[in-house]
């Protein structure tokens, strides 16, 4: 910081100390002052043109727009004087003027800045008495569907198709009160990060076709949560309504996926709502699946497991604390922990540095390699051994010949859902899936970020953690935790790269792994946007 | 006053001494009338040197403002390893104004000098003309100006031979009055959405490509070659009034007037003589009403202000009204105010860019809001609202489009109230013709 010049002012009052150049709408922020703006967002370029951020500024001849006026040393600001109240209180009536106040039938309403804003320092009524604009919906394409009356011509989306998808499909067409957004011709917004524009877009303009009508934003529980699409390992909002998934949107973390999240991750979340998930433990009686009590299905898992070598296919969509306890278990049995994970096409965001939907589909290869476990895709029961105990561990094994999996003494399925085609497993142990247990996962950078519970499990399936926990500790090895944490404070305690973390201190914008960022870094390199 | 008519005798023709000389507009013809001798001079001058000479001459922008010419040019920091430009701004979109038109018609090779004198007193070697897209003639008569000038190594690689680069260069607007703002005129220069730009940065620092750039008006630009070659004692003694405006201004007046037209006058000549003297007065059995001074963007102002007015910067604004672009649009007691004042706000609706929301929403609110009093269907309160709605359009937006609306309305309702109240009693006005709405948009 020594090199940063600070600049020394007085927002509402409070006296402030930012960097030279920040703008006065940042700068108030850090003296706890919310100033209302619409277009201007901190991910892309100032424009400056919805004059919703007009602030008094002590000696200034006129009103500042104070996204795009920088601090000087020694200014006297005042967000909330009569002026700058009088100047907002105009643009909101503007605003209001062509708008169609279609709230009760709007997506965006409960969490539309229009709407906050007008609420909080509009007009009471407006005095147009002229006929209102009128334009029809457009379908954009994508997860987007436009909704032309009710925009506010913030530019958001345009400057994010622009400056940060490099995709400039998006553009302000016409001029005066005629003008519209209006894609390029043939340009629909199914490039991958598209769906973007939805959450920029301050009001009810751009609504994800996913999410039309489904729910009312004042309905839903939001947990902050992880992406677990790939392994960028995106900060994340699960939205629950009634216990079910209903959308999935990003949470800003500068580390990561600055504001984003990509297409495919947002609408990735319908799995979490899966109904034909297992609902109870089971054990194998005469060839057949019976639902057995907790206890008994762990007992009957341990007879199997004692004094044999067990083979772990372990699913990279699980937490480092369950790999963590499956690695425990693996190591007391000297046997072998695999996994292996889908891939896809990599899709960055060019504007971002090191934002991309990874090849990797899951949130965890990191955490799954820094565990000991060996990345088998094409051959993943290849190490299986005769009279191995294979433990399934949220590995359906689709698409894996199921001739190899004879050698095995016993297959133990510890999982959400019972794969199919497999001979029957001897114990199934049913646990929960991302959103309904928390936990960590190690994104390819080598960060550790936390998940939270968004949502029940279904009947008697329980945390992973919990349940492999139960299960260590039946074998006698260290287990029956209470608390995700205390997981968490093992692994820290026994697994060189976690050395030094803390759950508590991970918070909800997680930290780097000692000594295998630089590595991983390296290995990510080829990725780097330009 | 020039082409077709002659110059009356109380004008000065300086710039417009030219008009309705074809010959004038050939590379010889303007040699042979003293062209390119100030180029000459000025390209073996320092461009401080230059600077100095029109800081001295008084020169101020003709484009509307009115900023001091000589101190625009010295905010260009020389010799700071950055390409710098100079733009012309020959977009002349301000209603009521054509005197740029006229310069370029019948003079282009002036307007080439003063490029070429102002870009290399900006360190520039590259002047774009960014010209109306509409002046189809103007640009065929530069164009054609242009090639004879490159051709005779008067401008291009080594301008007449001093070593120095200076190239000009002709674009053609597309259409929108927002053009003709220095920033948005920039940003249409390089391809973009002519959308103004928010300032600071200054297109001093900032401009063009984002490099350092200055932008003058054409008669602003076409005034230094004189001010070279005369001397800025000479062009600082055309002044009749306030010494801060110096020189000879082009007037285009258009309405309701009986000899509508350019004149060219000094600094500080009386309006009441310019309008009833050399503009003919009104038509026959009509009287002056209302005029607007400098472009459709200035506040109305009555004729019994107008006839106190000297015309220069400082006597427009002592009624409250501008110099601006000086072009006077002139209203006679036959007209409908409301309806012509309907009729200017919906210009500016038209041509807001859109970008700040007062002027989106508040130009075309204040156009509907007008046209339906000129309908007969207006209310006492929607006066207030206008005045509330230009209140809110003034002093809070990027450009001063908004501002520009609400001037002309908001001092004509002031003035010609009576007017509006007329027709919100119902009591329409027998000089309304039609109803409002008339007309393209």
């Amino acid at each position: 910081m020594s090199d940063v010049k600070m600049v020394n002012l007085t927002i509402e009052g409070r006296a402030v100390s930012v960097p030279e150049g920040t703008s006065l709408l940042e700068a108030a922020k850090v003296a706890g002052v919310l100033i209302p703006h619409y277009c201007y967002h901190p991910g892309l370029p100032v424009a400056g043109v919805c004059r919703m951020c007009l602030v008094e500024v002590e000696k200034m001849p006129k009103l500042a727009p104070s996204c795009a006026t920088a601090v000087g040393e020694g200014q006297v600001v005042h967000v909330h004087s009569e002026a700058a109240l009088e100047a907002r209180k105009g643009v909101l009536e503007f605003l209001l003027i062509n708008h169609p106040l279609d709230c009760p039938i709007c997506d965006q309403s409960g969490e539309c800045e229009l709407q906050d804003y007008t609420f909080q320092e509009g007009p009471a009524e407006s005095r147009y008495h002229e006929p209102k604009r009128f334009n029809p919906v457009e379908d954009f394409g994508g997860d987007v569907l436009f909704v032309t009356n009710r925009c506010i011509l913030c530019t958001r989306c345009v400057r994010f198709m622009d400056d940060v998808h490099h995709e400039p499909v998006l553009a302000v067409s016409e001029r005066g009160d005629r003008a519209v957004i209006a894609r390029a011709s043939d340009a629909d917004l199914t490039q991958p990060w598209a769906a973007n524009v939805v959450d920029l877009c301050p009001v009810g303009a751009l609504v994800s076709k996913d999410f039309l009508n489904k729910a009312r934003a004042w309905e839903l529980d939001r947990t902050a949560s992880i992406c677990s699409g790939c392994s960028q390992g995106c900060n994340t909002i699960v939205e629950t309504r009634d216990n079910v998934v209903v959308r999935q949107k990003p949470r800003s973390n500068d580390a990561v996926n600055k504001f984003y999240l990509c297409d495919e991750g947002r609408l990735d979340y319908r799995w979490m709502n899966r109904a034909d998930r297992i609902q109870a433990p089971s054990i194998r009686l005469h060839d057949v699946l019976s639902p057995v009590d907790w206890d008994i299905a762990v007992a009957e898992a341990v007879k199997l497991l004692k004094g044999k070598r067990a083979y772990v296919v372990a699913s990279p969509k699980l937490s480092n604390e369950a790999l963590f306890l499956l690695r425990q278990l693996i190591d007391a049995s000297k046997g072998e922990g695999v996994f292996r994970c889908a891939t896809g096409p990599e899709a960055p965001l060019p504007g971002v540095p090191d934002l991309a939907l990874r090849a990797d589909r899951a949130p965890n290869v990191t955490g799954a390699e820094l565990l000991g476990f060996t990345r088998r895709d094409n051959d993943l029961l290849g190490g299986l051994r005769d009279g191995d105990v294979l433990v399934l561990a949220e590995d359906d094994l689709g698409g894996v010949d199921a001739a190899a999996v004879r050698k095995a003494g016993a297959i133990i399925v510890v999982g959400t859902v019972m794969p199919i085609g497999l001979p029957t497993p001897a114990v199934v142990l049913p646990i929960a899936n991302v959103a309904e247990e928390e936990g960590t996962f190690t994104n390819l950078r080598g960060r550790v970020q936390r998940f939270l519970q968004a949502k029940a499990a279904p009947g008697h399936a329980r945390p992973s953690w919990y349940a492999l926990g139960d299960l260590n500790g039946a074998l006698g090895i260290k287990g029956e935790y209470f608390l995700p944490g205390a997981v968490f404070a093992d692994l820290a305690a026994q697994v060189a790269p976690f050395a030094g973390l803390s759950y508590d201190r991970l918070g909800l914008m997680g930290a780097p792994v000692a000594h295998a960022t630089d590595e991983h870094k390296v290995a990510g390199a080829h990725v780097e946007a330009v | 006053m020039g082409y077709p008519h002659k110059s009356h005798p109380r004008e000065t023709p300086v710039l417009s001494k030219h008009f309705g000389d074809a010959e004038a507009r050939t590379l010889d013809g303007w040699k042979a009338r003293g062209g390119y001798k100030a180029l000459q001079q000025a390209l073996g001058m320092e461009p401080t040197a230059i600077q100095q000479v029109v800081k001295d001459s008084g020169l101020r922008g003709r484009g509307g403002a009115g900023f001091p010419t000589g101190l625009k040019w010295s905010f260009m920091k020389l010799g700071d390893g950055k390409p710098h430009y100079l733009c012309c701004n020959a977009d002349e979109s301000e209603p009521g104004t054509f005197k740029d038109r006229e310069i370029m018609r019948w003079t282009p090779h002036a307007l080439i000098e003063g490029c070429a004198i102002g870009a290399y007193a900006i360190g520039a070697e590259t002047a774009y003309i960014y010209v109306r897209g509409e002046f189809t003639e103007p640009i065929s008569v530069m164009e054609a100006a242009l090639a004879e000038a490159r051709a005779a190594g008067i401008i291009g690689k080594n301008a007449m031979g001093s070593g120095k680069n200076i190239d000009i260069w002709l674009h053609k607007g597309a259409g929108a009055y927002i053009c003709g703002e220095e920033t948005a005129l920039m940003n249409s220069l390089e391809g973009k959405r002519g959308n103004p730009r928010i300032k600071p940065p200054f297109p001093a620092v900032s401009g063009l490509f984002g490099m350092p750039t200055t932008i003058n008006n054409v008669e602003t630009l076409t005034a230094v070659p004189h001010i070279l070659n005369n001397g800025a004692e000479w062009y600082k003694a055309m002044c009749l009034s306030n010494p801060k405006s110096t020189g000879s201004k082009l007037f285009s007046v258009c309405g309701n007037v009986a000899k509508p037209g350019n004149y060219e006058v000094v600094m500080g000549f009386s309006f009441k003589e310019f309008l009833y003297d050399l503009c003919g007065g009104p038509l026959p059995g009509r009287k002056f009403k209302a005029l607007i001074p400098g472009g459709s963007s200035v506040p109305t102002i009555t004729i019994e202000e107008a006839e106190s007015v000297v015309m220069d910067y400082e006597g427009f604004l002592a009624v409250g009204t501008m110099l601006g672009s000086g072009g006077v649009i002139i209203f006679d007691d036959a007209q409908s105010m409301p309806r012509q004042l309907a009729r200017i706000a919906r210009f500016y609706a038209h041509e807001s860019c859109a970008q700040c929301t007062q002027c989106r929403e508040g130009t075309a609110w204040m156009t509907k809001i007008l046209e339906r009093i000129v309908a007969g269907q207006g209310t006492f309160e929607d006066l207030d609202t206008i005045f509330d709605l230009a209140e809110q359009m003034t002093g809070k937006t990027i450009c001063v489009l908004s501002d520009s609306c609400g001037a002309p309305v908001v001092s004509g309702i002031k003035k010609f109230r009576g007017e509006f109240e007329a027709l919100i009693k119902g009591r329409r006005s027998s000089t309304v013709a039609m109803s409002a709405g008339a007309g393209a948009r």
